[in-house]
């Protein structure tokens, strides 16, 4: 007998674990010169462009062949072990007066959605023929993603983090050079994912002949935004069907996800932009807005350059750009992708934030309620949901969250925050 | 000053341009140093206005920056102590664009002005952004529409990856001169002039009557020479800015650039 879980017979959930991936049609284009509205851009130096000129080109034409998605739709099946379900929390659900959904990104290969995108730019880079690719990687996540997408297709990988990251996320530190890949520690200014994209962009420079960087995230210049966004328009894509499937043919009330760079909100949003549903993104609140140590750049930020692309990022009153501060190495950056910045500015999405506090209790309250322990990332918005239930979120809304990544890779961090060091 | 017309005099007398590069207030004494560099020989200078996030430059660049930065240095300040400084050679600040952007494109051209400040190279603005305008900046002109009105001359990068018919545009679009970028990769001491240097250059003069400078690796006169054997000129970077990090002052910089003069006088 198939199991059950209360209400939902497993069977008419669709799209399906064990059923092939089936892409929905690309989404819109950036309009001129990479721009989301007043956002976007290539501002990058004369060496990157005509590589970028390429990278745009070439993703164009792979995004509108019929090949290429195959291979890519195929490549999410039987290795990413897409579709990823929706499951609906019924314990949380009564816990927070709410009904709650979760997409499932942790249940896919490497454990976070960031392999999505990894998978599309791999395969890219093998079309360009190139054969090398470079990431940053703040959680680890993008970096191990990369890394293995680098094994899989025989590139050479080396990956940047940020010195304090690699503290933090020694077990996916050692899961890349496990994979092959080269891990260099950036020392340079906060030491951390804004820090890594740095190097990353200055490597870049170097090799951009032969090598392809890989970003992990809806930010960087043009085509980054837009590609990275297609690619990770999957979860969205299933997460709309899974949804009307469960709510008897609606959408959900209130569509949440966290936001770093913002990928897996812009993935998830994608599927639910010509919805009647509220777009959340959640961004890291550190320890509070007030304490100025936090990484919100749309609620605090204000319009800059920084990484390529015109964006919302936390900067002086001289345009220097501030360090970010976040319990999750994931949120520790102080931009968010130019598409976020122009749904903020045309009010589509809003842009909320849970502070470290507020994540630990995201993090222990799904792993209790539901037996599913999330990254601190998607903690975020768990935490920010539990904080908001009944409150600007009304009681009985039905409401998704993306559960971007799993928790195995926080288990030490969040053990010693909680007193409990594993070693 | 006009750069343009002040480097094709110099290079029409016959003379290989040479221009240094300077952190904006990096130590007490910087406008010193940019005094004793242009006593010692140099065209025009370069003034590094530190940003946070500078992907261009290499680890002695970077680590100037967070210097100045530390110690307070700012963009307004730089722009306005450069006021003070009197000199012959034309000043060009180099930065990065949120600065610009975050001052605004008019006051920060119309402040390079005030300073007698007479170019600007902005390295992660290139052609296709120079000239976009922010339709939301509240009427703010494109930053090549801004430093045109106010007679800045915005040099412009070209890279070895920069495919001819876009060479010639850049060029086209370039003021003052045209800046050569000698080699794949960012800022810093490199021991060999880059295979590609005489390669970048040659495809310049041959694209532009523009004065054509090489930078980026270029560290000893030697590298200089070699340059110049097709380029109009240089530009030194890390080379001057790590001796003013390991606590050169002005005459340390100055007889740096004394023997770059010397080697390029032949
Ligand atoms: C599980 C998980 N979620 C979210 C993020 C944040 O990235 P983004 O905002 O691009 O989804 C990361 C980044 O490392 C992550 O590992």
């Amino acid at each position: 007998m198939t199991p059950r879980v209360r209400g939902i017979p497993a069977e008419t959930v669709s799209p399906a674990r064990g059923q092939p991936v089936v892409l929905g049609p690309p989404g819109p284009e950036p309009e001129a010169r990479g721009r989301f509205g007043e956002f976007g851009g290539r501002y990058v130096p004369e060496t990157l462009i005509p590589a970028l000129m390429d990278l745009e080109g070439a993703f164009r034409q792979a995004w509108s062949s019929d090949s290429f998605r195959g291979e890519f739709a195929a490549l999410l099946t039987s290795y990413a072990g897409r579709p990823t379900p929706v499951t609906e929390c019924h314990r949380l659900s009564e816990r927070l007066g709410l009904r709650v959904l979760l997409k499932r990104e942790d249940l896919t290969h490497t454990g976070s959605h960031k392999i999505n995108n990894v998978l599309g730019q791999a395969l890219l880079t093998r079309d360009m023929g190139k054969t090398a690719v470079i990431a940053e990687t703040g959680a680890g996540q993008h970096g191990v993603a990369t890394a293995t997408a680098a094994a899989l297709f025989g590139l050479r990988c080396k990956v940047f983090m940020g010195a304090v990251d690699v503290d933090r996320q020694a077990r996916n530190v050692f899961r890349m050079r496990l994979l092959g890949a080269e891990v260099v520690p950036v020392q340079a200014g906060s030491a951390t994912l804004k820090d890594a994209i740095n190097e990353a962009l200055r490597d870049w420079v170097a090799t951009v002949e032969d090598t392809h960087y890989c970003i992990g995230s809806v930010v960087g210049p043009h085509p980054y935004p837009w590609m990275v966004r297609e690619f990770q328009r999957v979860v969205g894509d299933e997460a709309r069907a899974q949804c009307r499937e469960i709510l008897g043919g609606a959408d959900p009330e209130y569509v949440v996800a966290c936001v770093g760079g913002g990928s897996n909100a812009m993935g998830t949003f994608a599927g639910f932009l010509d919805t009647d549903a509220r777009l959340v993104g959640v961004e890291a609140g550190g320890d509070g807005l007030e304490s100025g140590r936090h990484g919100a750049s749309i609620a605090r930020g204000v319009p800059g350059v920084l990484h390529g692309a015109r964006s919302y990022y936390l900067q002086d009153e001289h345009g220097q750009i501030l360090e970010a501060h976040s319990i999750s190495a994931g949120l520790d950056y102080p931009g968010t992708g130019p598409e976020h910045a122009a749904l903020a500015a045309a009010g589509r999405a809003t842009y909320a934030h849970a502070t470290d506090t507020q994540a630990l209790e995201g993090f222990k309250l799904l792993s209790a309620t539901e037996g599913i322990v999330p990254a601190l990332e998607p903690a975020h918005a768990l935490g920010w949901l539990a904080a908001e239930a009944g409150r600007a979120v009304p009681a009985g809304s039905t409401v998704l969250v993306t559960l971007s990544g799993r928790g195995d890779k926080d288990a030490s961090q969040v053990a010693e925050l909680l007193g409990e060091p594993l070693e | 000053m006009n750069l343009e017309a002040h480097l094709r005099t110099r290079r029409e007398a016959g003379q290989k341009l040479l221009v240094p590069y300077v952190t904006g207030g990096l130590g007490s004494a910087w406008l010193d140093v940019v005094r004793a560099v242009a006593d010692a020989g140099a065209d025009a200078i370069e003034i590094g206005i530190p940003f946070s996030d500078p992907v261009m430059d290499g680890r002695i660049i970077q680590e100037a920056s967070r210097r100045a930065i530390e110690i307070g240095a700012t963009p307004a300040n730089i722009i306005n102590d450069l006021a003070k400084v009197d000199i012959a050679v034309p000043l060009v600040v180099m930065t990065y664009y949120n600065p610009v952007q975050h001052f605004g494109h008019r006051r920060f051209a119309a402040s390079l002005t005030a300073s007698g400040i007479d170019g600007a190279i902005i390295p992660d603005l290139p052609l296709d952004e120079l000239t976009g305008s922010l339709a939301s900046n509240g009427g703010e002109p494109s930053w090549a529409d801004a430093a045109d009105e106010a007679g800045v001359e915005t040099v412009l990068l070209a890279a070895p990856t920069t495919p001819d018919a876009r060479l010639a545009a850049i060029c086209a679009r370039s003021r003052g001169f045209v800046y050569g970028v000698s080699l794949l990769g960012v800022t810093g001491e490199r021991d060999k002039l880059s295979g590609g240097a005489l390669e970048m250059g040659r495809r310049l003069k041959a694209a532009t009557d523009k004065p054509v400078l090489l930078g980026v690796g270029l560290s000893t006169p030697e590298h200089a020479v070699e340059a110049t054997s097709v380029a109009d000129g240089v530009i030194i970077g890390s080379v001057l800015v790590r001796r003013l990090l390991e606590g050169g002052g002005p005459e340390q910089a100055g007889a740096l650039v004394a023997a770059f003069r010397q080697g390029l006088d032949g």
